[in-house]
C-alpha cells in the first residue's frame, strides 16, 4: 500500500513516528502513574502510623483498625458518633456524622475515610463489613490475628 | 434429571468447540480444505447447545431444585420469581456459564451471517473463538460445575445477598457480559486477520458491528452499575474507583479506542496494526476484569469465587490467551502492510491522538488497580483511591475532550486548522463564558470548574458537524457520532454539577419535624413498619415540597432481610427537571447516657443534587449514539450485500 501514498516524502517513516509518539505518551502515563502511586502509598493508615507520621490536614486518607469496645458514644445531636480505633499498639479517636453501616459495631473492624487533624480523625465515610463476603480489603488479616490481639489488649 | 441433562449438553457443547478449533485450524493447511465445510455448522450448533445448558440452569433456579448445590447455596423458595431467575447469574458458576453462553451464541451468529471476509480468515476467526471458549468450558467443567448435586438436599436454600436483590441485578451482569464477550468476537477477528494477513477495510467492516454492539452494552452496563451503586449503597456517590468498577471501565476505554480506530480502518484504510492491537487489548481487558472481579483477589459484592484454585485457573487462561495473541501479533505485525497516510492536521490524526489518550487513561487505571495487589503480594497493604485516579485520568481526559471538540470538524487525510478556526470560536466562547460564570458563581473545586466549563463548549462543538446540513437527510452514522459526543458533554456536566452543587443535611428528626435543604422543605410525616416477601422494614414517610410547591412523598426504608439475616437501607429518590432529591433513613437514635433508651428521633440523611441525573442521561445518550451508528452500519452492509447479490444474478 505504501506505493499509493499521498505524501511520498515521509513514506517510510509515518508508521515509526506514530509508534514513537504513542509509546512516548504511554511511557509518560506510566511514569506519571508510578510517581503518583508512590505518593499514594501513604493513603491507608493504621493508628500507630497516623500518630507516628501524621498526614496533612487537607489530605483525604483512610484509617483502618478495630473499634474499641465500650468506646462508642452517641452525641446529643443524634447523628454524630465518637469512637476509638486501635491497631493493638495505639488508639486514636474518630468522629463520624452520618448513618452508620448496619454491621458497624464495637469490637469489629472498620475502615474510615476522612481527614486527620489535631489528634482527631474526622470520617466522611465508614466502610464496615457489609456481610461475611464483603470486607474492606485492608481489614482482611486484621480481623484474624491483629484483631484478636487488638481486642484482647483493649478489653 | 434436568441437572444431569444440562451437564451432558454442556459437555457436548465443549466437545463441539474442540471440533471447531481442530477443523478450523486444519482447514487452513494445504490439504485440509474439506474440513472447512463443517466449521460454520459446528459453531452454530455449539451456540445452540450451550444456550440450552444455560436454559436448564435457569429452570433449576425457577423450580428451586435444592438438590443442586448452586441453587441451595444461592436461592430460596420464598424469593420473588425475577430474583430466582436473576439468581442464576448472581453467583460464580452461573455467571461463568452465562459468559460461555454469550460467547457460544456470538460465535454461532458470526458463523451464520458473516460472508464478506475471505473464507480462510473466517476459519481462523472461528478457530480463535473456539480456542478462547474451550478455556472457559474447561474452567466450568473442571473447576466450577454449576450442575453439581448436593446430597442430602437441604430443607431450604441460603438465599441471595440482599444487596443483589434489586431489579438492577437482573440486567447489570448480563449487559456487561454481552459487552465483555462481544469483544471476544473482535479479538477472534483480529486473530483471524493476523493469521491470514488480511487486515484491511473488509476486516474492519466485519468487526465494526461487534465492536459497536459490545461497546453499547459496556456503556449501558457501566451506566447501570454506577446508578446501582448510587442508590443502593446510600452514600450518594456515583463512582468510587472501586476495582470492580475499574474492571468494567478498562474494557470500555479500550473498546472506545477500538471503535474509533476500526472506523478509520473501514473508511480510510489506515491504522491497521493499531486496530489489531486494540482488538487484542480490548478483550484482554475484559478477561483481566473478569479475573479481578471473580478470582476473589478483591473482596466485594462481586467476588463469588473464594476457592483460590479458581483464581489460578482464570489467571492461567488469561496468560494463555493474552500471551498467545501477543506472540502472534509480534510475529505477524511486521507483515501487516502500512495503511494510508495522513497529515498532522486531519481527522485521522485527531482520532489517533484520542486513541493514545484513551490508552493512557487505560494505563493509569490499570496500574492503579493492580498496584495494591502487587504491593500486597510483597506484604504491604496499600489502597489507591480517588485522590490518585481522578486527577491522573483528568491529565489525559482534558486534552482528549478538547480534541474531541475539534476532531469531527476536520477533513480526512489533510486539513488546515485555519479553516475550522472561525467555527470553533463559538464553543470556545461558550467555554470561557461558562468558566467565568461558574467561577463568579462560587464554584471553588478546580475539577468541578473544569468539568462545568468544558461541558457546555463540548456540547456545542459536538453539534457543529450538523451545521449546514439538512437535519433529516444527514446520515444516521453522523447523528450517532453527534448524539454520543453530546452524551459525553451531558455526563461531564452532571459530574461537575454533582461535585460543585450538592447540598446535604444530616439530622435526627422526630415525627412532624421539618428541615430546609436548598429549595426543598422536608417533613418527616411518619415512621411505619412494612413487610415484603422476604424482609421487614421501617419506612419513613417524607413529605418534600420544592420551593413551596405541592408536596411529594418519599419512602426510604431501613430494611431487614431474614434469609440471610441482614439490614440495608433502601434510599428513596425524587427526580425533578433540575436535579434529584436523595433520602436515606438510618436508625432510631439512642440516648447519649444509656444506649437502651430510644429517643423517638430518627436519623435522616438528605441530599439535594442539582443536575446529577445528567450523568446517567449522558451515559444513555452515548449508548444511543452507538446504537444509531450501528443501525446505520448494518443497514449499509445489508444494502451492499443485496447490491452484490443482484449484480451477481445479473451476470449469471
Amino acid at each position: 500500500m505504501a506505493g499509493f501514498s499521498v505524501v511520498p516524502v515521509r513514506a517510510k517513516h509515518q508508521r515509526l513516528i506514530l509508534l514513537g509518539v504513542a509509546l512516548a505518551a504511554l511511557v509518560a502515563a506510566g511514569l506519571l502513574a508510578a510517581w503518583a502511586l508512590r505518593n499514594q502509598a501513604s493513603y491507608f493508615y493504621v493508628p500507630s502510623e497516623i500518630i507516628a507520621k501524621p498526614p496533612e490536614a487537607d489530605r483525604s486518607v483512610r484509617l483502618g483498625g478495630m473499634v474499641v469496645r465500650g468506646s462508642m458514644k452517641n452525641a446529643p445531636d443524634g447523628v454524630t458518633v465518637n469512637f476509638i480505633v486501635t491497631d493493638g499498639k495505639q488508639q486514636v479517636p474518630v468522629r463520624f456524622a452520618g448513618i452508620k453501616p448496619a454491621l458497624f459495631v464495637e469490637g469489629s473492624g472498620v475502615v474510615a475515610e476522612g481527614h486527620w487533624q489535631d489528634g482527631l480523625f474526622t470520617a466522611d465515610n465508614l466502610l464496615a463489613k457489609h456481610d461475611e463476603k464483603y470486607t474492606p480489603r485492608e481489614m482482611q488479616g486484621m480481623t484474624t490475628d491483629q484483631a484478636h490481639k487488638a481486642i484482647a489488649e483493649t478489653k | 434429571m434436568l441437572a444431569e441433562l444440562g451437564l451432558a449438553i454442556l459437555w457436548m457443547a465443549a466437545s463441539l468447540a474442540g471440533l471447531q478449533l481442530i477443523a478450523g485450524s486444519f482447514s487452513l493447511t494445504k490439504d485440509g480444505d474439506g474440513l472447512g465445510a463443517i466449521v460454520r455448522p459446528v459453531a452454530i450448533v455449539q451456540g445452540v447447545l450451550v444456550a440450552l445448558a444455560f436454559a436448564s440452569l435457569i429452570m433449576l433456579f425457577v423450580e428451586t431444585d435444592l438438590s443442586v448445590k448452586l441453587v441451595a447455596d444461592n436461592s430460596h423458595s420464598a424469593k420473588p420469581l425475577i430474583y430466582k431467575i436473576a439468581g442464576t447469574w448472581g453467583n460464580h458458576e452461573g455467571s461463568m456459564l452465562l459468559w460461555v453462553t454469550v460467547m457460544g451464541l456470538a460465535g454461532g451468529i458470526v458463523a451464520a451471517v458473516e460472508r464478506r471476509l475471505p473464507e480462510r480468515t473466517m476459519m481462523a476467526t472461528l478457530a480463535g473463538q473456539a480456542f478462547v471458549s474451550l478455556g472457559f468450558y474447561a474452567f466450568l467443567l473442571f473447576a466450577s460445575n454449576p450442575f453439581q448435586r448436593l446430597s442430602p438436599a437441604p430443607q431450604e436454600g441460603n438465599g441471595l445477598n440482599p444487596l443483589l436483590q434489586d431489579p438492577g441485578l437482573a440486567f447489570h451482569p448480563p449487559t456487561l457480559y454481552l459487552g465483555y464477550v462481544g469483544l471476544s468476537i473482535a479479538f477472534s477477528f483480529a486473530i483471524g486477520a493476523l493469521v491470514t494477513r488480511e487486515v484491511g477495510p473488509a476486516f474492519a467492516r466485519a468487526m465494526r458491528p461487534w465492536v459497536l454492539g459490545a461497546w453499547i452494552f459496556l456503556t449501558l452496563g457501566i451506566t447501570a452499575g454506577s446508578y446501582w451503586a448510587y442508590y443502593m449503597l446510600g452514600w450518594g456517590g456515583w463512582w468510587f474507583w472501586d476495582p470492580v468498577e475499574n474492571a468494567s471501565l478498562m474494557p470500555w476505554l479500550a473498546a472506545t479506542a477500538l471503535l474509533h480506530s476500526v472506523s478509520v480502518l473501514a473508511a480510510r484504510n489506515a491504522l491497521r496494526a493499531w486496530t489489531v492491537m486494540l482488538g487484542v487489548v480490548a478483550f484482554s481487558m475484559s478477561m483481566i476484569g473478569t479475573f479481578l472481579v471473580r478470582s476473589g483477589i478483591l473482596t466485594s459484592v462481586h467476588a463469588f469465587a473464594v476457592d483460590p484454585r479458581r483464581g489460578g485457573f482464570i489467571l492461567a487462561l488469561l496468560a494463555i490467551n493474552i500471551g498467545a495473541a501477543l506472540v502472534l501479533f509480534a510475529l505477524r505485525a511486521g507483515t501487516v502492510t502500512e495503511g494510508e497516510r495522513f497529515e498532522v492536521t486531519s481527522r485521522e490524526a485527531s482520532l489517533v491522538f484520542n486513541n493514545v489518550m484513551l490508552s493512557c487513561i487505560l494505563g493509569i487505571v490499570l496500574l492503579g488497580t493492580l498496584y495494591p495487589l502487587v504491593t500486597e503480594a510483597m506484604g504491604v497493604k496499600v489502597s489507591v483511591g480517588p485522590p490518585y485516579f481522578t486527577p491522573m485520568s483528568a491529565v489525559f481526559a482534558v486534552p482528549m475532550l478538547v480534541v474531541l471538540a475539534i476532531g469531527p470538524m476536520l477533513r480526512w487525510r489533510h486539513d488546515r486548522f485555519a479553516r475550522v478556526r472561525a467555527v470553533l470560536a463559538m464553543p470556545l466562547g461558550v467555554t470561557i463564558v461558562a468558566a467565568v460564570g461558574f467561577a463568579l458563581g462560587g464554584v471553588r473545586s478546580p475539577m468541578a470548574l473544569l468539568a462545568l466549563s468544558l461541558a457546555p463548549g463540548l456540547g456545542v462543538a459536538s453539534l457543529l458537524p450538523l451545521r449546514g446540513r439538512h437535519l433529516a437527510r444527514a446520515p444516521l452514522s453522523l447523528w450517532g457520532m453527534v448524539v454520543a459526543h453530546v452524551g459525553i458533554a451531558v455526563a461531564l456536566f452532571g459530574m461537575g454539577a454533582d461535585a460543585a452543587f450538592t447540598q446535604q443535611r444530616l439530622l435526627a428528626a422526630s415525627v412532624g419535624q421539618s428541615t430546609q435543604l436548598g429549595p426543598w422543605r422536608i417533613t418527616l410525616a411518619s415512621i411505619e413498619p412494612v413487610a415484603g416477601p422476604n424482609w421487614t422494614a421501617l419506612e419513613a414517610d417524607l413529605s418534600a415540597s420544592y420551593a413551596g410547591g405541592a408536596p411529594v412523598h418519599l419512602h426510604p426504608q431501613s430494611r431487614t432481610f431474614w434469609a440471610p439475616p441482614q439490614t440495608t437501607s433502601v434510599s428513596a429518590l425524587h427526580t425533578v427537571w433540575n436535579g434529584q432529591l436523595y433520602t436515606v433513613l438510618g436508625e432510631e437514635t439512642h440516648d447519649a447516657s444509656s444506649a437502651a433508651t430510644p429517643t423517638g428521633r430518627w436519623q435522616l440523611r438528605l441530599w439535594w443534587k442539582p443536575f446529577v441525573p445528567m450523568i446517567w442521561l449522558g451515559g444513555i445518550l452515548v449508548a444511543l449514539g452507538g446504537l444509531l451508528a450501528m443501525v446505520s452500519r448494518v443497514r449499509q452492509d445489508l444494502k451492499r450485500r443485496s447490491v452484490r447479490t443482484r449484480s451477481r444474478e445479473r451476470k449469471a
